[in-house]
């Protein structure tokens, strides 16, 4: 074996052994555990009225905030990208911010601002909205933290989108709502899926932010992530393990998912959720190609 | 219709980034500065900063490290189960910070096999530094390796080769080769690490037992500070917090600059799939 062979092997073997140790072990853990007292006792576990109320308040208002970004996301990317305004620049600097703060700090923030102490918070709440410590609070968290997934998935595509396509569609005689229908959203849909898809699944999993305007309470305002530390909290291994492996069942069919509407027609079968996982990479990254002048 | 669109998005902006970040620069620095500067000086605050800037550094070391080697490996190498070790690398981007926590509890908690064996080692994982620093490790580790793994492809293999017909060693050909080649990206994926290891929360919580003066990092103590209704603490170390997190954003835009030409290949190139 030359030299040459020897290394790679050992950095090989390097590489292996630290991911397996790494990331692979403790999923192996958990896995094991989960089913260690067999089916019935998960089902039971997931069954019990408070996590069961944790995890459908998790999937609500993460498809809510799903829906909210998808909306203001496919909405703000367009403005930034197709329109020249006064402070364009600057709004769209702040678009990565929310992956830089962390997240217990966004908490504190929107709980400063809409709690009930604060001028917006006690408006909000003389006309009945109560933000803090309750389902709208959830929602303006993982609307924080996920901001930056549909806008910076849809940008690089609406700007490859040239103008002019939508225009050959209206010299053909097109009306605007068949060149949006038949040009536009054609070409964005794999953009907004993926900015979609990893908004859900990353909402799904939120903890610190939520904690803090949550108020963490049982049966109201307890996402699934709060439930599962309540529970280790509480040395109950049992019940933090179920409501851990559907939330990462939850979030891993979502990614299954999302593979199989963004795959093109003509590729093998899936490889793994790796493909999928590369465009939210993709997504954290894409704004290096954004320099958008003002 | 513009003028509109414009509008909404100016509004949903200040909703959720502008107002939330103004307020809570107003609320640290309302009472004045002796109020902030006491806080952040406060013995809680400042062991806090420098748990967190020990981990840091010691998770963007290892990062480094092996974020390297493991992008290498995936760039240059053909092997059996390349596609799986590929999948696993992503994992931790999809894993709620609360889980990863508890899974390191169910493997190395008390009773459990390793546990044991750490017990009789006499080494302490859990409810200490090594344990915060794993998880830490768990959720940094795609940075590095997903933003090598791309550069790595795109700058091929020629240049490393023809360093090995003119008989450098390995290690020659890495720093003089190699390294030159894929140092913004490093940086940039280093300057993430950074980022993360920072603002991590949840699965430090989890792991750390949040022990005053021991085991509580930066984050850890705003918590603190905040669920015992020290508002005015938890502001001013989330706004330290936060400067930093400007300061992070502002590096990554000035690393993006100078990487750009290598970057926007990178971005160009599928992820390798063998």
């Amino acid at each position: 074996m030359s030299r040459h062979a020897l290394t790679a092997l050992a950095l090989r073997s390097a590489a292996i052994g630290y991911v397996l140790c790494l990331i692979l072990l403790p999923l192996t853990a958990i896995g094991f555990q989960s089913f260690e007292d067999g089916l019935t006792r998960f089902l039971d576990d997931i069954q019990q009225p408070q996590a069961k109320a944790a995890l459908i308040l998790t999937i609500e208002a993460a498809l809510l905030t799903t829906m909210i970004n998808a909306v203001f996301g496919t909405l703000s990317a367009w403005v930034l990208v197709r329109y020249d305004f006064p402070g364009r620049a600057f709004l769209n600097a702040l678009v990565d911010l929310p992956f830089a703060i962390p997240t217990l700090v966004a908490g504190i923030m929107i709980a400063a601002v809409y709690g009930a102490t604060s001028p917006i918070g006690a408006w909000l709440l003389k006309g009945g909205i109560e933000v803090l410590y309750n389902v709208p609070g959830i929602v303006l968290a993982m609307l924080f933290v996920t901001m930056p997934f549909t806008i910076r998935a849809l940008q690089p595509v609406l700007m490859e989108l040239e103008r002019d396509q939508e225009e050959a569609a209206y010299t053909l005689g097109a009306t605007p709502w068949q060149a949006f229908r038949r040009v536009t959203v054609p070409s964005v849909l794999p953009g907004l899926l993926t900015g979609v898809f990893l908004t859900f699944v990353r909402a799904l999993g939120e903890f610190g932010s939520v904690v803090i305007v949550a108020g963490n309470i049982p049966l109201k305002t307890q996402v699934a992530a709060v439930y599962v530390y309540g529970e280790i909290e509480s040395y109950n291994p049992q019940g933090a393990t179920s409501v851990s492996v559907v939330v990462l069942i939850v979030s891993f069919l979502a990614l299954m998912l999302l593979e199989r509407l963004t795959r093109p027609p003509d590729e093998r079968l899936p490889v793994l959720l790796t493909r999928v996982l590369n465009a939210q990479w993709l997504v954290l990254h894409s704004n290096s190609k954004l320099k958008i002048q003002n | 219709m513009r003028g509109l669109f414009i509008s909404v998005v100016w509004v949903y902006f200040a909703a959720l980034l502008i107002g939330p970040i103004a307020y809570l620069c107003v609320q640290a620095f309302g009472g004045g500065l002796t109020v902030f500067l006491n806080e952040v000086v406060r013995p809680e605050a400042v062991h806090g900063f420098w748990l967190t800037a020990e981990i840091t550094l010691i998770v963007l070391l290892l990062n480094v490290i092996f974020g390297t080697v493991t992008a290498m490996v995936l760039a240059r190498q053909r092997f059996w189960g390349q596609t799986f070790l590929s999948g696993l690398i992503d994992l931790p981007f999809s894993v709620s910070p609360v889980i990863t926590g508890f899974m390191l509890i169910l493997l190395v908690g008390p009773g459990t096999i390793l546990g044991t064996w750490f017990g009789t080692m006499e080494m302490k994982i859990l409810y200490a530094l090594p344990a915060m620093i794993l998880v830490t490790l768990f959720v940094t580790f795609p940075f590095v390796v997903r933003e090598l793994t791309p550069i790595l492809l795109a700058i091929g293999t020629e240049s490393e080769e023809a360093a090995r017909t003119l008989g450098a060693n390995e290690w020659q050909i890495f720093l003089r080769v190699t390294l030159p080649a894929i140092r913004w990206g490093m940086i940039y994926g280093a300057t993430l690490t950074i980022a993360r290891a920072i603002g991590e929360f949840g699965a430090v919580l989890v792991v750390s037992g949040n022990i005053l003066q021991l085991t509580q990092t930066a984050t850890l103590h705003i918590y603190q500070s905040y669920v015992d209704f020290n508002y005015v603490g938890a502001y001013a170390v989330a706004a330290v917090l936060l400067a930093v997190s400007f300061l992070i954003l502002m590096i990554l835009e000035l690393v993006k600059t100078r990487s750009s030409a290598v970057t926007e290949q990178s971005i160009s190139i599928p992820m390798v799939q063998p």
